[in-house]
């Protein structure tokens, strides 16, 4: 048997996966039909991802998946998913020569980069765009449905989706959702790895569909006009993905107080560990409680909270509107009545926030822009925390920092008694010292990365005469890499990162693909290790 | 009785030689010699053969044996010994283990493998040691109901905070019960209007942590609290398991292990101690350490000798308590002339465990208080004791003077007896009475 990786049986079960892409498709096409918009981009992408997942399909009869096979199967399917599910957007602007009219030839989609762009943003939650103006004039509602739809899929996997469904996955799926799934390691639910996956989108959708019915019982109700069905679902599929993209120009900013109180919660549930709502719901719910990670978890987004409504309340908003910003004196007047020495409103906007930022979700209920100093950093600090380990959550997730933090007293315990022994405690279970190696070589690598990264940018930035701060740069690298969405200044919640250069946008593409993977999966393709014998 | 004996090690001679004037007597070994040996040192017999082997257990007269006390050095080969001698006869089989987690097996369910009674060498002498840190002001000590009660006696001096007091008063613990008053050799059923007065000394039953807060408040300065240093060398079995029962009072022990391996396994299954890995007798680490500093020191390393040693370097380095697993039992003597406070030996606690509970009978378990002028009973309650389905309160008055329910345990949890507290079936209950009492009262409770 060749120890080689078998580069054929990886490419066919990323053809079983494309393939099955056609399903998720129709459901655009379907809101396409009721809303008598185009179907052509719908139509068109079925076909192109149905006869290029069978074809890459027969390269292998009977895919034999090993160790090294899932890594390769992993990193190549979610930028397989990326680049097809640009092509709704590229139909939708450009059409097809001879068959179908352009619909919207303004779009900003237009230009590949930006499609593929927005279609990377989408699967990996990250929920940074490029479009030029959210409304349905310029888009219609089934292509903004799709993107909608994108992070769902993205959310909670796209390969432990495929391990749910796919009996040929039932063997390497350990593996597989190992290499997608967020956070150090896997928590195997059931004996059987496809039950796992099963039980863990089961949880993900009853979770999605409960907010979709309370935030349209709002509209239902009376209380908030703006959150109509189409609304309510929109959200239901971005909160829980902890993606962002909301149809809405102004994000959650149009809504009621009312509705950004019911997504709070959501949003904390959406970066908490799926596998502890599985516990809840198999009659072991004190799990919840006991999870040190958690504990601390529940502990951050307090404390941030609680900082940062501090600020707001005292009047920590900047004093003037930027020039050229994305936001005018008025709108700064507006908040300063409603926010500053209000309790409610302070607490509001802190919470969601804070929520917003940690968990990765990236959706406003006000231009942050607006804020101080001292609340923007907090919050740029906030993007490098993540949700837990096994949420939908990005960035370098809560339990890696829980455990550096708790590695960092354990030397400075050894500094004063050298013999002692100390193994890293999670939650009262010892950790390996390979994990916590692991964990502060990924931490450091992330970080290493970030800077990088941000040079590059910045580099670009000047070369292509863009005036960018360092924040807005350190903002938008920190912003893709960890999957957030919107930094600070241009690339803001209620502006775009359409300003990048091609180049940028390529290259955060990258950023947002290795991001979501958390690095080391895609990186090891890179090392001749992994290819040789 | 006639009672088999397999294994002619140290446990098992020092059991024969216990028996041997009061029961039948036979000991089953596989090395000859040591059967002869035994044959002619005690009024025993002996039969040379492999104790786990039917024909053998035959030859030792099986059929007509009530009791078969497995105590080999193999923990497998006791297990099989007594199932073997269950599946031929129904004689009590009592199994002595090095194991824990056999115990914890047999614990769940105590009919598992076979065996009627189980004795764990390890945890009974880590037991016996962490009862002397906690508690070194009591004059006694006795563990009931599977350690979940304690029953101490304490003296009480002049400046003792109880001192002058009556029971009343002085009843100011939870879960815990004053059961008698000794003063001039007599004993006093502890009433509310007793007065406890210096050099008396209380009887008090209860949980083991209230017990130890009891000691903390008659004695302040002998009782070590929790903030007290401990420090356990070597990472032996006992010596883990001194340390997880010093974590479960309160204690953060230290424990030094030279082998780097069983040194990190240790920290992972002692969340609240420090585990250091080193050698205990590297003189260097020691001051870096500050082991002079702790107030004792048990050392359970693997050889008698390095065990003395270890307590010999550490009172001379200031330490105040030394306790040391001592092996071999004849040097347990010596070695505490020479110098080590505390010598333990974990076969003669087993031994002693094995024949105070031959001795005693099956269910029961007692301790005699002033050379047996009282005694404390436990005895588990059936549907035909006077005590069961009802109050306290209710059934004392149909119960002589001179007779104290001191603690009840409820699968395995303890419950504090008050006037109000309803006994129920199957309920362990520790009874303090006056001797002639308990005896006449035994049979109806």
């Amino acid at each position: 048997m060749s120890v080689r990786v078998d580069t054929r049986a990886s490419l066919s079960l990323v053809g079983s996966v494309l393939k099955y892409l056609a399903v998720p498709l129709c459901f655009p096409l379907l809101v396409a039909l009721y809303y008598e918009e185009t179907i052509a981009p719908f139509v068109g992408t079925i076909l192109l991802t149905v006869v290029l997942g069978v074809g890459l399909e027969r390269l292998d009869a009977d895919p034999d998946l090993r160790a090294r096979e899932g890594f390769l199967m992993v990193a190549v399917t979610w930028l397989a998913v990326a680049v097809v599910g640009a092509i709704p957007y590229l139909i939708e602007a450009h059409g097809v020569p001879i068959l179908v009219e352009p619909v919207h030839p303004e779009s900003t989609l237009r230009n590949p980069a930006n499609a593929l762009f927005e279609t990377m943003s989408g699967f990996t939650t990250t929920g940074a765009t490029v479009l030029g103006d959210i409304s349905f004039e310029s888009h219609t509602r089934a292509i903004m449905l799709w993107r909608q739809l994108t992070q769902w899929l993205g959310g909670m996997g796209i390969v432990v989706l495929a391990v749910a469904i796919l009996p040929e996955l039932s063997v390497g799926g350990a593996q597989l959702m190992d290499a997608e799934a967020p956070g150090p390691g896997i928590e195997k639910l059931t004996p059987r790895i496809a039950e796992t996956a099963r039980a863990l989108w089961g949880a993900y959708l009853g979770l999605t569909v409960l907010e979709i019915a309370l935030l349209y019982s709002l509209n239902l109700a009376g209380i908030d006009g703006a959150m109509t069905f189409y609304n309510a679902v929109s959200h239901g599929l971005t909160t829980m993905p902890t993606g962002g993209f909301s149809p809405e120009a102004r994000s959650i900013e149009a809504f009621s107080a009312a509705a950004q109180w019911i997504i709070i919660p959501f949003m904390i549930a959406a970066g908490t560990n799926f596998a502890l709502f599985w516990h809840v719901l198999t009659g072991d719910p004190k799990r919840l409680v006991r999870d040190s990670e958690f504990k601390f978890y529940v502990g951050v987004l307090g404390a941030l909270t609680a900082v940062i409504t501090a600020v707001l309340f005292a009047g920590g908003l900047v004093s003037a509107a930027p020039a050229g910003g994305t936001f005018d004196a008025a709108y700064l007047e507006t908040f300063r009545a409603e926010i500053v020495g209000q309790l409610e409103p302070s607490l509001r906007y802190a919470a969601f926030q804070a929520a917003s930022i940690v968990t990765t979700t990236g959706y406003a209920n006000m231009d942050f822009n607006a804020w101080g100093p001292t609340a923007q950093y907090l919050l740029l600090f906030a993007m490098f925390i993540g949700g837990s380990a096994g949420s939908t959550g990005g960035a370098v997730k809560i339990v890696r920092w829980y455990v550096i933090l708790k590695s960092v007293r354990r030397e400075l315990f050894t500094t004063a008694h050298p013999d002692a022994v100390r193994p890293v405690r999670l939650g009262g279970r010892a950790l390996d010292e390979r994990a916590v190696r692991g964990i502060y070589a990924f931490t450091l690598l992330y970080l290493v990365i970030f800077f990088v990264s941000a040079g590059i940018v910045f580099l670009d930035a000047t070369r292509s005469g863009l005036s960018l701060t360092v924040l807005e740069v350190l903002s938008a690298i920190a912003a893709t890499l960890g999957n957030v969405g919107p930094g600070f200044g241009a690339v803001g919640p209620m502006g775009s990162y359409l300003a990048f250069s091609n180049a940028s946008k390529l290259f955060m593409f990258v950023l947002m693909w290795i991001g979501r993977l958390e690095i080391i999966p895609v990186l090891v393709l890179l090392t001749p290790e992994y290819w040789a014998r | 009785m006639r009672v088999v004996i397999v294994g002619a090690g140290q446990v098992g001679s020092s059991i024969a030689a216990d028996l041997a004037d009061t029961h039948e007597v036979i000991v089953v070994d596989c090395d000859g010699e040591r059967v002869e040996e035994l044959n002619y040192s005690y009024d025993v017999l002996g039969v040379t053969g492999d104790g786990t082997s039917v024909s053998t257990l035959e030859e030792a007269g099986i059929e007509e044996t009530d009791m078969v006390i497995a105590s080999t050095d193999n923990d497998e080969t006791n297990i099989v010994v007594c199932s073997t001698v269950k599946a031929i006869s129904d004689a009590f089989t009592i199994a002595r283990v090095k194991n824990t987690e056999y115990l914890r097996t047999w614990e769940r369910s105590e009919r598992a493998f076979g065996v009627d009674f189980m004795v764990c060498t390890n945890l009974l002498a880590a037991k016996s040691i962490v009862r002397m840190i906690g508690l070194p002001a009591a004059r006694d000590v006795d563990p009931f109901a599977g350690g979940k009660v304690q029953m101490a006696e304490f003296e009480v001096d002049d400046d003792s905070p109880v001192a002058n007091q009556t029971v009343a008063e002085a009843d100011r613990f939870d879960s815990l019960t004053f059961v008698a008053i000794l003063r001039n050799g007599c004993v006093e059923i502890a009433r509310g209007e007793t007065v406890i007065k210096p050099g008396d000394r209380a009887v008090v039953i209860g949980s083991p942590t209230s017990v130890q807060e009891f000691a903390r408040s008659v004695a302040p300065e002998e009782s070590p609290g929790t903030a007290e240093e401990v420090v356990v060398v070597g990472g032996s079995e006992i010596g883990y398991h001194v340390a997880r029962l010093l974590e479960e009072r309160g204690f953060r022990p230290r424990l030094i292990e030279r082998d780097g391996e069983r040194a990190r396994d240790l920290a992972e299954r002692l969340p609240k101690s420090v585990v250091m890995e080193s050698d205990a007798t590297d003189i260097e680490f020691l001051e870096r350490e500050h082991v002079g500093d702790a107030d004792v020191v048990v050392s359970t390393l693997d050889s008698d000798e390095k065990n003395l040693l270890v307590s010999l370097l550490a009172s001379r380095m200031g330490v105040e308590r030394t306790i040391a697993i001592i092996d071999t039992a004849d040097y347990v003597d010596l070695f505490e002339t020479v110098g080590v406070d505390v010598g333990v030996s974990p076969r003669s606690v087993v031994a002693e465990e094995i024949s105070r509970f031959t001795r005693d009978g099956e269910a029961e378990n007692i301790a005699l208080i002033e050379s047996d002028k009282a005694e404390v009973l436990e005895i588990e309650v059936d549907s035909e004791s006077i005590l069961a389905g009802r109050p306290i309160r209710e059934s004392m008055q149909e119960l002589p003077d001179g007779l104290v329910i001191g603690a009840i345990t409820r699968d395995r949890e303890f419950v504090t007896p008050r006037g109000d507290t309803v006994v129920e079936v199957g309920d362990h209950v520790v009874v303090f009475g006056d001797i002639d009492v308990v005896d006449d009262i035994a049979p109806k409770l």
